[in-house]
């Protein structure tokens, strides 16, 4: 994504079926950073005295957030988690929307290193923060507008015949 | 001499407090997560479902499911120990229990996730180890695997603030 367009990335973030199931969204993009969100839903509590989503939720946004901004580089596309750490500051509020933004800190050839922090409406208090390392260099990614397109295309075509 | 009590109603008792214990946790069911129980042995099941690629491309399970799917197998093991020393006890009243609502579950302090290989687009399983556990901190390592056990897909360890115990008044049956 060296043409990086925030319509792209949700675009992208849409094919993804887990991502999609969980309501992601891209709220900013730079290279080798990225902002997502995630609603609040009563489907993701993990205990159901408190109605605190489950660290599995933010996890995946954690995930998402981080091997997106790999994406995001000139050589990130198709990339893949090697390992990922999460550390849980505090519970994510009930009912609030979480937002993740991740950077990509350093990357060499083989492997890109990333972290993010994850917040809700108290911007200055974070849920969550995680490192992760990703696989990098496998792939170049799209360059122009058409190459995107047809990235896209045969994502979409390959989602019709897994039944999405 | 006692009588022992008849196997079903053991089993039934032990199935009845898995069932209590897994049902207040709404995200377990989004994913389709269940428990299968052998003793006080717990295999967490991942059935495959289309929701849960990450990759269309490969097409491989999203990291996230793979995370939330072993941090459940985790935090289950853990509640499920503590709990099954409360339901092997003479003392343990199985009505009183489930009037007492939903068992409190251990807070995930931190947990780290590493993908071995790509997760297929079939049913996952994953089984949890609690290496050491005191009254205030457990730490639980995880592994989850497909078609073989001895060829684990992701594996997980975390830390975990175990639930405090309740005083007398909030005391939920032992």
């Amino acid at each position: 994504m060296s043409e990086l367009n925030l319509e792209w990335v949700q675009s992208f973030i849409d094919a993804l079926p887990y991502s999609k199931a969980l309501g992601m969204r891209a709220e900013s993009v730079s290279e080798g950073r990225l902002t997502m969100s995630m609603p609040y839903d009563t489907e993701l509590i993990g205990d159901v005295q408190t109605g605190v989503l489950h660290g599995g939720a933010i996890s995946a946004l954690m995930d998402s957030t981080c091997g997106t901004a790999v994406m995001s580089l000139p050589e990130g596309f198709g990339t893949a988690t090697l390992d990922l750490r999460i550390d849980y500051m505090r519970a994510a509020t009930p009912g609030q929307r979480v937002w993740a933004e991740a950077e990509c800190y350093h990357i060499t050839r083989a492997v890109a290193f990333a972290r993010a922090t994850a917040w809700d409406d108290d911007r200055e208090n974070p849920v969550a923060t995680a490192t992760g390392a990703f696989t990098y260099g496998h792939m170049a990614a799209p360059k122009t507008p058409e190459q995107m397109e047809a990235a896209m295309q045969a994502l979409a075509a390959r989602q019709k015949e897994l039944g999405q | 001499m006692k009588t022992p009590e008849p196997v079903q109603v053991i089993k039934e008792r032990r199935d009845t407090a898995l069932h209590r214990l897994v049902d207040g946790i709404s995200f377990a069911r989004f994913l389709g997560i269940r428990f299968d129980r052998r003793g006080d042995e717990l295999t967490a099941v991942l059935p495959f479902d289309p929701k849960l690629i990450g990759n269309p491309m490969l097409p491989a399970l999203h990291g996230g499911a793979t995370a939330g799917f072993l941090e459940m197998a985790a935090v289950v093991q853990l509640a499920w120990q503590e709990l099954w020393s409360q339901i092997e006890g003479s003392q343990f009243d199985i009505e009183r229990f489930i009037e007492g609502g939903v068992p409190r579950l251990p807070k995930t302090i931190d947990f780290s996730v590493d993908y071995l290989r790509a997760g297929l687009p079939r049913d996952a399983y994953a089984r949890a180890r609690v290496n050491r556990s005191g009254r205030r901190y457990a730490s639980v390592h995880v592994e989850a695997w497909q078609d073989n056990v001895n060829r684990p897909f992701a594996q997980a360890t975390g830390h975990f603030l175990m639930p405090q115990p309740r005083t007398d008044d909030d005391a939920n049956g032992g």
